[in-house]
């Protein structure tokens, strides 16, 4: 029988595993090993490895990012959390400028093997400090590479492959998957950096997604199916480097795509998809591609203002009833609903 | 307490200083030609502090350092070769070309690499202590930097991570009182002394004569031992002059942003004079000798350059490779 677990769990298995296998794999952020070990992710890591192996560290994140770099380049692996990715900022001289370049300046004499995981917040008023979907940023950056996975397959599997990828990893998980379950399998499994993978297949359009918007992405599919419409879901997993060959596969298929972001639309991850398929997909395209982010403006905090600002399933659904010139129907999801907008569901009750 | 250095260590210091001298001043003569371009920031006047803290390192001991970082890599025993080549931007440089004058690295001596924004390798610095606490491996990570990098937030961010963490990690702040053109009164508030500044974080510190390559010497020797009986790191300010502009081949006294008088009294203190003169008048070596020695290090200098020269530049294709490992 498949075991399943939640995000969350499945990232605290990953960082038990890599821990455990390779003595060279440390993990420290703020609150590692605190009462609520980063949401459970790092829960248990520090009774079983160690305070030498596993540390809460100073509120200084410019610095303990190089000093993961330092260390990395005498051969450990760091493994950095931050409960959200808004802090991370100031630390972008240390990872812009040493650690995306250290491989590439020194003309390949030494990788910088670190992970930096960063959680992304949205809704319950995280508001504009607390759930920036920064991505494309660190995505712009050559040397880095970027993950977002969606699934707990995937946030175990993704998160080997970071730990043990000889560069800059940027692992971005959702808040709003951590309590998500799927199947995980026991062992030690990694999902390729760098590989989209197909959720689901279909001959109408091709959804483009990442992140938690893929799962909003499987409740706008199912309920486009019951009126007909087949999508195919293509779920990144990896932003930098995209797999467009898997991108490019499904859209010559289909000949529609909407990419679906989590971030603000301008210069976003989404847009970049759009213009790689118009340009190299112009003649194969039935409609304009069209992508489905939040809007330019900072993130409000009241549950009023957010109404609007955040895309859900039903804005999907809408989009690809407008691209394939049908009616589509959004009553079945706002029916189905049982949680507020502005929670991914009962089990979130703040404040985080 | 003063340390008893060795002639044959005396003699050696004075090498060292001439030839990271002689390689600064035949590039400052050579920069014109328009072969090594990119910005270049050289290390004349303050090669006593590299080369006495240097000497003070085992091989397998750890330097990172800055964008003025030429003096850096030859005391540490950084190939002269790949280093000109590397900034002739050619493929036999310690870099491939890919790095230039403030991007250098020769791993086989343990230095780790120098990158140019201020403060940057503090923290790369802090980790490598990190890396050697956690192998217990016995090594020292030694930081080079300014003193505009004291003014920085991962300055303050590092040593605090380090007195945490009791971290074997030696840092040098070199203070040339000037960042580019703007000199320490308008950056730092008066009457302020850095290295008892840092003691409030917690850490160790003493300062000494940045010009005088013995005391930079005896302090490093004793800030490592610090380091090594006490497991925790420690904090040594130098005082000392840049002659040259703080970026290219050229003086630029004519600019007017410090005095004349004060570039002329540092330049008495030249470190190569004084080491030079103390040597002479113990009879530890004699002008002879250190005439030798020029002609030794002139002729390494020149079969580099020619080296350098020499080398083929890399396919332009090359800078599509090497983006990750």
């Amino acid at each position: 029988m498949s075991r399943t677990l939640t995000f969350a769990k499945a990232i605290n298995e990953a960082m038990f595993q890599a821990m455990e296998i390779d003595k060279s794999v440390i993990c420290y952020g703020l609150g590692v090993d605190d009462p609520k070990c980063i949401f459970g992710t790092t829960a248990g890591l520090k009774e079983k490895f160690g305070h030498e192996r596993v540390f809460d560290m100073p509120v200084s994140e410019n610095a303990l990012t190089g000093v993961a770099v330092g260390a990395s380049l005498n051969g450990i692996r760091p493994v950095m959390s931050h409960q959200r990715l808004d802090f991370f900022l100031l630390a972008m001289d240390q990872l812009v400028n040493n650690a995306a370049k250290w491989f590439y300046m020194f003309g390949g004499k030494r990788s910088v093997p670190i992970t930096i995981r960063l959680i992304l917040g949205r809704g319950w008023g995280q508001g504009p400090q607390h759930s920036q979907n920064l991505q494309a940023w660190f995505a712009h950056i050559p040397g880095l590479k970027v993950v977002m996975p969606a699934t707990a397959y995937d946030a175990k599997g993704l998160l080997l492959s970071a730990i043990f990828d000889d560069n800059p990893v940027i692992y971005l998980e959702h808040r709003w998957l951590h309590n998500l379950e799927g199947e995980v399998p026991e062992g030690h499994y990694r999902i390729p950096i760098g590989k989209a993978n197909i959720l689901k297949q279909g001959k109408d359009l091709t959804i483009v997604s990442l992140s938690y918007m893929t799962i909003e992405a499987l409740h706008a599919i199912k309920v486009l199916e019951s009126q007909g419409i087949h999508c195919e879901l293509v779920d990144l997993r990896t932003v930098s480097p995209i797999d467009w060959e898997t991108v490019l596969q499904s859209v010559k298929k289909t000949g529609r795509m909407l990419a679906l972001d989590t971030a603000t639309e301008t210069l976003s991850v989404a847009g970049e998809v759009v213009a790689k398929v118009s340009m190299e997909l112009f003649d194969a395209l039935k409609s304009a591609p069209q992508r489905l982010a939040l809007p330019d403006f900072p993130t409000p905090t009241s549950p009023a203002l957010t109404k609007k600002y955040y895309k859900r399933a039903e804005d999907i659904v809408q989009t690809v009833g407008k691209m394939l010139g049908k009616r589509v129907s959004i009553e079945e999801i706002i029916a189905g609903r049982q949680s507020p907008h502005d929670v991914p569901g009962d089990w979130f009750k703040g404040p985080f | 307490m003063a340390i008893k250095v060795d002639r044959e260590i005396k003699k050696n210091l004075l090498y060292q200083l001439m030839r990271i001298r002689i390689v600064e001043e035949t590039i400052a003569e050579r920069y014109s030609e328009w072969k090594m371009r990119c910005p270049t920031h050289l290390y004349t006047g303050q090669e006593a502090i590299a080369v006495g803290v240097c000497a003070a390192l085992r091989n397998d001991d750890f330097v990172v350092s800055t964008h003025r970082s030429h003096g850096h890599y030859l005391a540490k025993g950084g190939d002269l070769k790949k280093m000109l080549a590397e900034i002739y931007g050619k493929a036999t440089g310690c870099s491939a070309g890919k790095g230039g004058s403030m991007h250098l690295i020769d791993e086989s001596v343990g230095f780790m690499g120098s990158t140019s924004i201020v403060g940057g390798t503090i923290p790369i610095g802090t980790g490598l202590g990190l890396s050697i606490k956690i192998n217990r491996s016995n090594q020292i990570s030694c930081v080079f930097f300014g003193d505009g990098a004291t003014e920085g937030g991962v300055f303050y961010e590092s040593i605090n991570f380090a007195v945490l963490k009791e971290l074997p990690v030696l840092y040098v702040c070199e203070n040339n009182f000037y960042s580019v053109y703007s000199p320490l009164c308008v950056r730092q508030p008066a009457g302020r002394c850095i290295s008892e500044m840092v003691k409030c974080l917690g850490i160790e510190s003493s300062s000494g004569d940045g010009n005088d390559v013995i005391d930079v010497y005896s302090k490093a020797l004793q800030a490592v031992d610090y380091i090594k009986r006490e497991g925790t790191p420690f904090f040594l300010e130098l005082p000392t002059y840049r002659w040259r502009e703080h970026c290219g081949p050229n003086f630029d006294n004519d600019l007017g942003y410090r005095a004349y008088e004060e570039y002329c009294s540092w330049k008495e203190r030249d470190p190569i004079v004084l080491l030079e003169t103390q040597l002479l008048k113990q009879g530890t070596i004699s002008q002879t000798d250190i005439e030798k020695m020029k002609m030794a290090i002139q002729q390494e200098i020149s079969e580099a350059f020619e080296f350098a020269e020499e080398s083929p530049f890399p396919a332009p294709e090359e800078a599509f490779k090497d983006l990750y490992s």
